[in-house]
């Protein structure tokens, strides 16, 4: 099921948040905060400390570029139309929201389509973590970039994006009990990050992003032992307005890079083979 | 969805400053109020809302998803966010999703007031 509603209807929070889960979640009590308002909530630990710029470590398995020194991108940060797509799939009486939540946490990239590998931390998915991701974009060339662990909980964890990936914005996953059965969902807020993505997005970008997240669904749902797996997608366009402030976001886009990094790629490795070599002779002298 | 604990109080400051006054829990489910108070706080005349976070007790994801929904209201009005009196977590939760590039921060109301009014 697809649905496009016009700019005018501006979602709901509910419908727009990070985590529908967490935003229906009853608030802790005032406890956590001292006489003068001091204090951290309940759920401080699931969110990530601040941080201006990516670190991460190398990652077997992933290129691992465009992620380090860059800036964490939101909506507010994205140049084209902002988007809210929500892709749900019921996943019946017999699992438990915290159940599928620690599936998708601990084997979330084994969901992910052929071809596309995510290189998260080992210990799981954790406020704080940074993910490296190759993706398939065609032509035998992978795009290189990342994601941001944002917040994480029993029932939900939020990815966000950096400087140059395809969108900027936030995706949370999430679980949640609907009457008698768990609904599983994952929820992006998004804009394309620069006119270049804008362009790939309007021209089959949204769609191949939908196909993505239906499969990784389906994935999720096959594992977790769900008899045919349906997942329901909506999009939303909440702001039909482009921000050209941000056009000059794609000195970062992260697929350019990617291109001119395989091209150079033979140069690179040669300069890089060199280098060691020179290193190996300088120790043995 | 329980009803909201929280309520959100509009004052006017001249014609074209307004405040709204948040007290309680920020998560989702008072999106109506938080709504209300704009409209109320958003007449014809209205360029700079500022929101008063001194009595905020606690915010979810899908608090902050809404004040991105409040942000596109507003910038299709042409008008300023601003935003006073939050704690150094959820100040940090704002410059973390990068929300305080939109929505200005201050420290107290009257460095709101003045600096909105800058």
């Amino acid at each position: 099921m697809t649905e496009t509603a016009g700019p005018d209807r501006v979602r709901s929070a509910e419908q727009i948040g990070l985590s529908a889960r967490e935003a229906a979640a009853a608030p802790p009590p005032h406890g956590d905060r001292d006489a003068a308002g001091n204090g951290s909530p309940r759920n401080a630990a699931s969110w990530a400390k601040k941080v201006d710029r990516l670190e991460v470590d190398p990652r077997e398995g992933v290129r691992g570029t465009n992620v380090a020194g860059r800036r964490l991108t939101g909506p507010v940060q994205g140049f084209g139309k902002m988007w809210q797509k929500t892709y749900r799939m019921k996943a019946g009486s017999q699992i438990e929201p915290e159940q599928a939540i620690t599936t998708w946490k601990e084997h979330f990239p084994e969901f992910w389509p052929k071809g596309n590998r995510f290189a998260g931390a080992l210990t799981g998915i954790n406020p704080g973590d940074v993910a490296l991701l190759d993706l398939a974009i065609g032509g035998g060339v992978k795009l290189s970039t990342g994601v941001f662990v944002l917040y994480a909980d029993a029932e939900s964890f939020t990815l966000m994006t950096p400087q140059g990936h395809m969108f900027a914005g936030w995706i949370t996953f999430s679980a949640e009990r609907e009457g008698d059965e768990t609904v599983v969902q994952a929820l992006v807020l998004m804009r394309a990050n620069d006119p270049l993505y804008e362009v790939g997005m309007t021209f089959g970008g949204h769609r191949k992003e939908d196909k993505f997240w239906v499969a990784t669904l389906t994935a999720l749902g096959e594992r977790l032992g769900i008899q045919d797996p349906v997942v329901a997608t909506k999009t939303t366009c909440v702001d039909t307005k482009r921000q050209w402030r941000h056009a000059n976001n794609i000195w970062h886009n992260s697929m350019i890079r990617s291109v001119l990094q395989t091209i150079a790629a033979p140069v690179t490795g040669l300069a890089r083979r060199f280098r060691h070599d020179k290193g190996t002779t300088k120790s043995a002298a | 969805m329980s009803a909201p604990a929280i309520t959100m109080d509009v004052r006017r400051i001249g014609t074209e400053v307004a405040i709204v006054d948040i007290k309680g829990e920020v998560t989702s489910a008072c999106e109506p109020v938080l709504m209300s108070a704009y409209e109320a706080a958003s007449d014809g005349s209205t360029k700079r809302l500022v929101l008063n976070f001194v009595g905020l007790e606690y915010m979810n994801s899908g608090g902050i998803g809404m004040l991105v929904t409040l942000l596109v209201r507003a910038n299709r009005q042409h008008q300023q966010l601003a935003a006073y009196g939050l704690s150094a977590h959820y100040r940090e939760i704002f410059e973390l999703t990068r929300l305080d590039e939109a929505i200005t921060i201050y420290d107290n109301e009257e460095s709101a007031l003045n600096g909105v009014a800058r």
